[in-house]
């Protein structure tokens, strides 16, 4: 049924644009608002208009409890979904996405090889990475004039009083605690691998527990700060930029030490239409696509070929993009790359920790 | 009377007594296929998928399924002596078999429940492990160390077994050890004890104020005549009728630190602009909206049973000499009893297994047992551990219900 809804949306659509009848329809799943929209403008349109085929486009707050669902229950529906990078690992290990053939990626539009084109860690055995977003924190510069500069200001409740905003989970949080500590970025999972280090990363957040307000959704952190609930926050960056360029907020970010990760694209595995999918990605993953969607959103594209290529905001022209991004030379010096590795392996043990942390 | 001889009989020769004892099976008959519908429903959509479920609390055949030969050998292993090599190989041919029938994921998420860090070291060592060679033992420490270390195996051993009480152990803070012994959780893990004495904590306190606020507004209405009390109960009902969500969002804008009330409180100089009462995302925003919300639970039951309380008792009372406390203490008081075990009883059991107030306004310390069961169901996919709790938390109230017939009795209890 509903894939027959499907296909009836996507003839009406191909009809009503005027182009020739869809050769066939792909239902492409992400992560909804502001991010589907500037995949449905840098990808999908541009797809349909190359191709013939047509995207429909369905919107899930991510982990893999529907996939899962569908893959076993044997009714897949849904043939390309934009997943973060644990996800990409987890499913692929239980066999709900499929095995993905790097080398017919599409060389960079100078020309690079696909493998050398992108940042590393963009490949899994069944994901390719889109983009790059970040946790970053962020304040009111209408509130602070002198606002925070270092993570460090963050956990500093003399210099900047206030309350602040912090996801309830300990990803992030333990990253941006050792880093705030003095911990230099690139040996950030090497000591949070000891003991020592978790204890250390706690002992830091105990310094500012009885000052935290805890958020959970995306959307939560821009309307702390909007609301004054809070001092500043941790937020993924595209969220604030959002709410700064669409909405005119006068928050600003701090770059410090931000925790950044790449989403991917997955193929379901037994999706209907996988060859279609996997066109779709590739089509989807090259340099212009990439670049063309960063004039949407503030998530970098994970191609570096794409970043030269990066103008300026879809509405605004005198919006630069390219300082936006998490990737921008300015505000990469301190970056954190997230270990997925290091969460699969802890997150049972540091989310029960962290749960027993808050309750007491 | 024995002697059916002489008994009556039917018009069609048969002993009244059976004719008698057939109709009746009839008629039940009848009323039972009356009530099968709602029956079926209820085993088929309500207990069995309950009852399936809580097996998880205890039964887990994941990894003795997809690591057969592993499981086998494991059995025999002491879980003290040094594994041998005979366990490395079968481990090996398991590991390629899961690699290519793409279970190793879930093998090593169940073992990583078992031993922090496991994960990785099952799904690195599954890719490589078809080009692994005898001695097997030496292959796999030489992909990584790890695999000399005694601990791996014993969380294996653990995990392998298909009946365990180890889920149940660690809704209540202990843990089980590989050769079967249970010990109390390191101390910066304990987390689910707190949590049920919290989730007690709050459900008793709302109870109680609803009961506080509950009482006087019942006795209120009862007592009105119909017109007004009429007119009062739908106030009391509006928000009875109004969405769960919509009122609890309505909380946060009154309470919130911005909020109406924290600006009321600055503007009559009971709080400085600069530091404004926490009244939200903490346990007092759970007890303020909890018991705004199940107010109605108490209410209601109480007003049916005072409305139903003749007001000439404590007329009579006061009349032969009895002061107004005493009126209402001796002859009032003990006549609303069962309303108030029906409404305490509605509102602790509602109040129990709250979830999605607590979650949206509890911050980190008004948090209950439920949030934590739907972080397992959805965020860390530890179905089983969510089992457990639930099954905790399922004998704790059944435990509640049988004192709470012991001290006030099931039957003195009115719903109206």
């Amino acid at each position: 049924m509903k894939t027959i809804m499907s296909l009836t949306t996507a003839s009406v659509l191909a009809i009503s644009a005027g182009t020739a009848f869809a050769e066939g329809s792909i239902t492409a799943v992400s992560w909804g608002g502001a991010y589907t929209k500037s995949q449905v403008e840098a990808y999908h349109k541009p797809w349909t208009a190359a191709t013939g085929n047509t995207v429909v486009s369905e919107d899930y707050s991510g982990g893999l409890a529907e996939v899962k669902a569908q893959v076993e229950s044997g009714s897949v529906t849904w043939d390309i979904i934009d997943v973060e990078k644990s996800d990409a690992v987890r499913g692929c290990d239980e066999g709900l996405f499929m095995e993905i053939d790097h080398s017919a990626l599409p060389n960079g539009a100078d020309g690079s090889a696909a493998a050398d084109d992108f940042i590393p860690g963009s490949f899994t055995d069944c994901a390719v990475a889109n983009i790059v977003w970040s946790t970053i924190f962020a304040y009111d510069s209408s509130v602070m004039a002198n606002g925070p500069t270092s993570i460090a200001d963050f956990f500093n409740l003399d210099a900047f009083p206030g309350k602040r905003g912090l996801r309830k989970s300990p990803k992030a949080n333990l990253e941006m605690a050792l880093a705030a500590d003095g911990v230099a970025s690139a040996d950030i999972y090497e000591v949070l691998g000891t003991d020592e280090g978790v204890d250390r990363a706690f002992a830091k957040l105990d310094t500012i527990k009885d000052s935290v307000v805890w958020w959970e959704a995306g959307a939560q952190p821009p309307q702390l700060l909007a609301d004054g609930e809070v001092a500043m926050t941790t937020a993924y960056n595209g969220r604030i930029f959002n709410a700064v360029a669409s909405e005119g907020k006068p928050f600003e970010i701090v770059w410090d030490a931000q925790v950044f990760d790449v989403d991917m694209w997955a193929i379901v595995n037994g999706a209907p239409n996988a060859e279609l999918a996997m066109d779709f990605l590739k089509f989807s993953t090259a340099t212009e696509q990439l670049a063309a969607q960063a004039s949407y959103i503030s998530y970098g594209p994970a191609r570096k070929s794409s970043a030269p290529l990066v103008g300026s905001y879809h509405s605004n022209a005198s919006l630069e993009m390219g300082p936006q991004m998490p990737t921008a030379p300015d505000n990469f010096a301190t970056a954190i790359s997230n270990d997925f590795e290091f969460w699969a392996d802890n997150q049972d043990e540091l989310n029960e920790r962290f749960n027993a942390w808050l309750a007491n | 009377m024995s002697d059916t001889t002489t008994s009556l009989v039917a018009a069609d020769g048969t002993p009244l007594k059976r004719k008698l004892a057939q109709s009746l099976m009839r008629s039940r008959a009848r009323a039972f296929g009356l009530a099968l519908p709602l029956l079926a429903f209820i085993l088929v959509l309500f207990v069995y998928p309950i009852a399936n479920f809580l097996t998880q609390a205890f039964y887990d055949a994941r990894f003795a399924t997809l690591m057969p030969g592993t499981t086998e050998v494991l059995k025999d292993w002491d879980a003290v002596s040094a594994p041998t090599e005979e366990m490395a190989a079968v481990l090996v041919a398991d590991l390629v078999v899961s690699k290519k029938e793409k279970t190793i994921g879930k093998v090593a998420t169940r073992v990583n429940r078992e031993l922090s860090g496991t994960r990785s070291l099952f799904t690195k060592t599954a890719r490589s492990a078809k080009k692994m060679e005898a001695p097997y033992m030496e292959a796999l420490i030489k992909k990584d160390k790890d695999w000399g270390d005694i601990e791996v195996w014993q969380a294996m051993k653990t995990a392998s077994r298909v009946y365990t009480p180890a889920y149940l152990a660690a809704a209540v803070d202990l843990k089980m050890l590989a050769d079967g012994s249970i010990v109390r959780q390191d101390e910066d893990r304990r987390i689910h004890v707190i949590l049920f004495w919290r989730t007690l904590e709050i459900s008793f306190l709302v109870t109680l104020f609803c009961f506080m606020l509950g009482y006087p507004v019942a006795y209120m209405l009862s007592t009105l005549p119909a017109r007004t009390s009429n007119l009062l109960l739908i106030l009391v009902l509006l928000p009875f009728w109004t969405s769960l969500l919509v009122r609890t969002t309505a909380w946060i804008a009154m309470l919130q630190a911005q909020g109406v009330l924290n600006d009321l409180f600055v503007v009559f100089g009971l709080a400085a602009d600069d530091d404004r009462f926490s009244l939200i995302y903490n346990k007092t925003g759970t007890l303020i909206a909890m018991t705004h919300i199940l107010l109605p639970f108490m209410i209601l039951p109480l007003y049916s049973v005072m409305k139903t309380i003749p007001p000439s008792y404590v007329r009579a009372a006061k009349s032969m000499g009895a002061t107004n406390w005493t009126a209402f203490w001796r002859v009032y008081f003990p006549q609303s009893v069962p309303g108030i075990g029906a409404g305490a009883l509605l509102v602790f059991i509602l109040a129990i297994g709250y979830y999605i107030t607590p979650a949206l306004v509890g911050g980190q310390d008004g948090q209950m047992i439920s949030n934590f069961i739907d972080f397992h169901m959805r965020k860390s996919l530890n179905w089983n551990l969510a089992a457990a709790m639930g099954l905790v938390m399922l004998v704790f109230v059944l435990f509640m219900f049988w004192i709470y017939d012991r001290i006030v009795g099931i039957d003195n209890m009115k719903l109206g």
